[in-house]
């Protein structure tokens, strides 16, 4: 079993207790930065500190080794209090090569401490990187707090007794990186040793090496007092309550598990790979002894093809895809909503247009949401705020679609993806059941099924699935005629179908909660977000009123429709501020809607916003 | 008891059939509203899934449940059906250009996945429903709307592509051949995963006796070649006969060969070699042509596999437990809250 490192004597270097600290891994893609960043988020999660996390790496697989492009990093916020992003600017950077030092010194704090592998400052690499001359050496790392590693050497002979040889010994300076910093930060070692075993547990070599490794990064800073001061962050006073640290991707998959369950329906997910929405597929396709078909189709059009069919014969039915893969669904989702059949279509996007930035983050997609589709199409529309809100939102989407015979569009991005969080785990018996009724028997006269005979309440059509005796019946993408579903060209007819459709999505409205403004409900300014960027609002708000100014906040999760009450809310500030990672999306939407002076705060640089470009665009508004 | 009995009327909705009058298609929906009812099946149990083209109206005229979806997609929304639904008969309703053109891509996908999809695909070898452009099927050459000088387009042999595409059941008819028609919806029926079945349909608007060489009174008795399971494969009054040469299928006189080099038809060979080659012998409906099943061998069907993963995960795991994926990556607990954050 594995245990906390025991070391011949505890360490002797001081340290100081601070509330946050935001650590950055970068290295080559090869380094296995993201590894070594999700185990330092783990160990820290398991610790009980708040987190949150931003992962960024090359669209390529693996670009040169040692360059600019091929650089990799993952960024770690940790907290003894309630945080909501992954930082601004690292206060610790760890440099596996002069690529990964060139890219993201500009970012560190200054007096933030630098860990750098020396090993790697060679002529070729530090050229690659393009620098001159050597940075460790020339001054440029004046300012900050070194911590100098010949990495590749002590990895080499940590490992050297393991079993592992040629290539694979450097794979394991991550861990060693990885140790270091557990001793730099405080970290417990043991779940990060316990999860080598047991991920490598099919080749006890490398799961020896990578232990070995951790091992003697660990001891080096001991035995070395690599630095002056080490760091101490206290757990986190949470909420009350079981957690788990998860990405957006991993809870919209058990969001989409949790919904076949509560509706009693198989769930099918048929899709096509695309980054960066594969993930939910990976993960779905692990839980078959939950009754899950995925279905890796032969392209998009065929992910949601498939999932058509899935809906018609009677599974809860979901597409995923990522901006690129649902332009091509587009047809598809068109039929699904002349069709009234239930459907979850997702879209994590991602940088566009084409191919765009495949790995990084924009919520550019929102008007292709809404009206994207020929003909008179609205459906509904739902984003997801932040990593653990995936898994309510997905049981929204589902219980929607279900509910109203819809497809239902499901915004995420790769923020909300591959960022991750504590997730206060939900009483999953306390969920509400999606109640489902099949159409069972004939609706009409003389015994006859009429597909188009609407609920009085909701507007859906009924729902009768293939097998059922005596309800016989075609659908298809030809205007229907109300009632009968047959298809029909008369012009009256058309008018009160597409009516009707818009009427049904617009209905929806009564099951969108209200919006609850948080923070200062007398301030001039509201700010209203909707997606990913609520952690760097909620935080920038925070910033604003420890500057002594008051700024309220709002949040759609509803874009289509929107909470009846935002309006109202929208009227009741001077002035409203919209930041997105757009060029203006929603603001469009908000002043063609609602008549208002919305301005904007638009980013469009792959990342996310920093706390403080939002709170300084709220203060100078203020003023 | 008694199994219940159909008629075709069982199977007939009371929408109006809005083919061309003398279109092929009304051949093709008697026969095969036919051979349901002469099946003894209760017709909830049948899907009809067709894309665009006049072929996909196919649905609305049979009293099953169906759809009429968009340009090419019916396999793949077909397949969705087939893989949540095993209990389902399920068909698929194409034509050339919908099949082979804008959904060519469905069509192999789920020919090599063997989706329990039976698709019927009528080649009238023109686009009948956007008014008379040549098709992935036309012959070279063709003077159409859209090709007025002549198509430069080669066309695919649709037999060819099936069995290429790892088809485990590929065949070819006539839409007048009601006998025929029906012996092959009976085989593909039977047949466990994806069925292809070329149907020569006849376009009479836009594309007349394209097929006459294998429909006209003269004409067919020399070019029809019917393949006839475990018979040696003879035609023309058994003038002629086909014989296995270097790898090709070869039309030789009947006389002037060893009966016992005469080439016996057997679809269920698992190469499919002498299936492809049989394909060959025309490109088109010009000349000796072969009809009846080229291919028929056993591989699991894509559902059956699915559901045989399912069935093994819970056998192995147990049925799934919410509460314990949600916990599955490591968790922990914070006791009580405190005032500390902000």
């Amino acid at each position: 079993m594995a245990d906390e490192i025991a070391t011949a004597e505890p360490t002797t270097t001081p340290s100081e207790t601070l509330d946050k600290v935001v650590i950055r891994f970068a290295g080559d893609s090869g380094d296995g930065m993201q590894v070594a960043g999700s185990r330092f988020t783990d160990a820290s999660a398991l610790f009980g500190n708040d987190l949150a996390t931003l992962p960024s790496f090359p669209a390529e697989i693996r670009a040169p080794a040692g360059t600019l492009p091929g650089v990799s990093s993952f960024q770690v916020q940790i907290a003894d209090f309630d945080i909501l992003t992954a930082g601004d600017q690292p206060d610790c950077l760890i440099a596996m090569n002069p690529a990964a030092l060139k890219k993201n010194l500009k970012d560190l704090r200054q007096g933030g401490t630098l860990v750098v592998n020396t090993d790697t400052f060679d002529e070729r690499n530090l050229a690659k990187a393009g620098y001159d001359k050597d940075p460790i050496e020339d001054g440029t790392l004046e300012g900050y707090r070194v911590i100098k590693v010949p990495m590749d050497e002590l990895t080499k002979e940590a490992v050297k007794d393991t079993g592992v040889s040629g290539r694979s010994v450097l794979r394991s300076k991550n861990f060693f990186a990885l140790g270091l910093l557990a001793w730099l930060f405080h970290r417990p070692t043991k779940p990060t040793i316990e999860w080598a075993q047991k991920k490598f547990s099919r080749t006890p070599e490398v799961a020896a090496a990578n232990v070995a490794a951790f091992q003697a990064g660990y001891t080096f800073g001991v035995a070395t007092e690599a630095a002056k001061i080490t760091f101490e962050i206290k757990p986190a006073s949470l909420r009350a309550g079981t957690y788990t640290n998860v990405n957006g991707n991993t809870a919209l998959a058990w969001g989409l598990i949790a919904a076949s369950k509560l509706s009693g329906l198989p769930l099918f997910y048929g899709t096509y790979p695309i980054t960066p929405a594969s993930d939910i597929l990976h993960e779905l396709a692990r839980h078959k002894n939950f009754g899950v078909r995925t279905f890796q189709a032969e392209d998009e059009i065929a992910g949601v093809g498939t999932a058509i069919g899935a809906a018609f014969a009677g599974s809860l039915a979901v597409t995923g895809s990522s901006g690129p893969g649902i332009a091509l669904k587009s047809e598809g989702i068109s039929l699904a909503f002349m069709m009234e059949l239930p459907l979850i279509v997702i879209n994590v996007q991602r940088g566009g247009p084409s191919t765009g930035l495949p790995t990084k983050p924009e919520q550019s997609d929102l008007l292709f949401s809404l009206y994207g589709r020929h003909g008179e199409s609205p459906i509904p529309v739902l984003a997801i705020a932040s990593p653990s809100d995936a898994f309510d939102m997905t049981i929204e989407a589902a219980r929607i679609a279900l509910k109203y015979m819809t497809p239902v569009l499901l915004l995420s991005d790769n923020q909300v993806a591959n960022g991750s969080e504590p997730w206060m785990l939900p009483d999953v018996d306390a969920i509400p059941p999606i109640d489902v009724e099949f159409a069972r028997h004939p609706n009409g006269p003389n015994a006859t099924f009429l597909p188009y005979m609407r609920d009085i309440d909701t507007f859906a059509r009924p729902w009768a699935l293939p097998g059922t005796p005596g309800l016989e019946h075609r659908i298809g993408g030809l205007e229907k005629e109300a009632i009968t579903g047959n298809v029909s060209y008369d012009p009256g007819n058309h008018q009160l179908m597409t009516d009707t459709r818009a009427w049904k999505v617009a209905n929806i409205v009564n099951d969108v909660p209200d919006l609850e403004v948080n923070g200062d409900e007398d301030a001039d300014i509201l700010v209203l977000g909707w997606g990913s960027t609520f952690g760097s609002i909620r935080a920038a708000a925070r910033r604003v009123r420890l500057a002594g100014e008051k700024v309220a906040t709002t949040h759609l999760r509803y874009l289509n429709p929107m909470p009846q009450n935002l309006g109202e809310i929208l009227h009741r500030y001077d002035k409203i501020l919209i930041p997105e990672l757009n060029t203006g999306q929603l603001r469009k939407v908000i002043r063609a809607e609602f008549l208002i002076d919305a301005k904007g705060l638009n980013k469009i640089a792959g990342e996310p916003f920093k706390v403080s470009e939002i709170a300084g665009k709220i203060l100078e508004m203020i003023k | 008891m008694t199994a219940p009995t159909y008629t075709r009327a069982d199977f007939q909705t009371d929408q109006e059939v809005r083919w061309c009058p003398g279109c092929g298609d009304y051949t093709i929906l008697a026969s095969v509203q036919q051979f349901l009812a002469g099946l003894g099946r209760p017709r909830e149990e049948f899907v009809f899934v067709s894309g665009i083209g006049c072929a996909a109206r196919f649905p609305y005229y049979m009293n099953t449940y169906g759809m009429h979806s968009i340009h090419g997609r019916a396999p793949a929304i077909a397949s969705g059906i087939a893989a949540t639904r095993p209990d389902l008969s399920i068909w698929v309703i194409t034509g050339d250009g919908d099949a082979l053109s804008i959904g060519g891509n469905h069509l192999i996908h789920s020919l090599r996945r063997n989706v329990n999809l039976k698709i019927l695909m009528f080649n009238n070898q023109i686009y009948g429903l956007t008014k008379g452009q040549y098709s992935p099927t036309s012959e070279p050459g063709k003077t159409t709307k859209s090709s007025p000088y002549g198509s430069i387009d080669y066309p695919f042999n649709p037999v060819s592509l099936a069995i290429g595409a790892e088809a485990t059941f590929v065949a070819r008819t006539l839409d007048m051949d009601r006998g025929h028609t029906q012996e092959l919806l009976q085989a593909a029926y039977d047949h466990e995963g994806s069925a292809f079945i070329e149907i020569y349909q006849n376009c009479n608007v836009f594309n007349d006796k394209a097929f006459i060489q294998l429909t006209g009174k003269e004409e067919r008795v020399h070019n029809r070649i019917d393949l006839e399971i475990g018979k040696p494969i003879v035609f023309d009054d058994g003038a002629k006969a086909i014989v296995l040469r270097e790898g090709q299928a070869t039309i030789v006189d009947s006389s002037k060969v060893d009966p016992g080099a005469i080439l016996v038809h057997d679809p269920t060979r698992p190469d499919p070699a002498v299936a492809f080659a049989l394909s060959r012998l025309s490109h088109g409906p010009y000349g000796p042509t072969p009809l009846g099943i080229f291919r028929n061998v056993h591989r699991p069907t894509y559902e059956s596999q699915m559901n045989a993963q399912i069935d093994a995960a819970r056998e192995k795991l147990g049925e799934g437990d919410l509460s314990r994926l949600i916990t599955s990556q490591g968790t922990w607990t914070v006791k009580e809250a405190s005032s500390n954050g902000g």
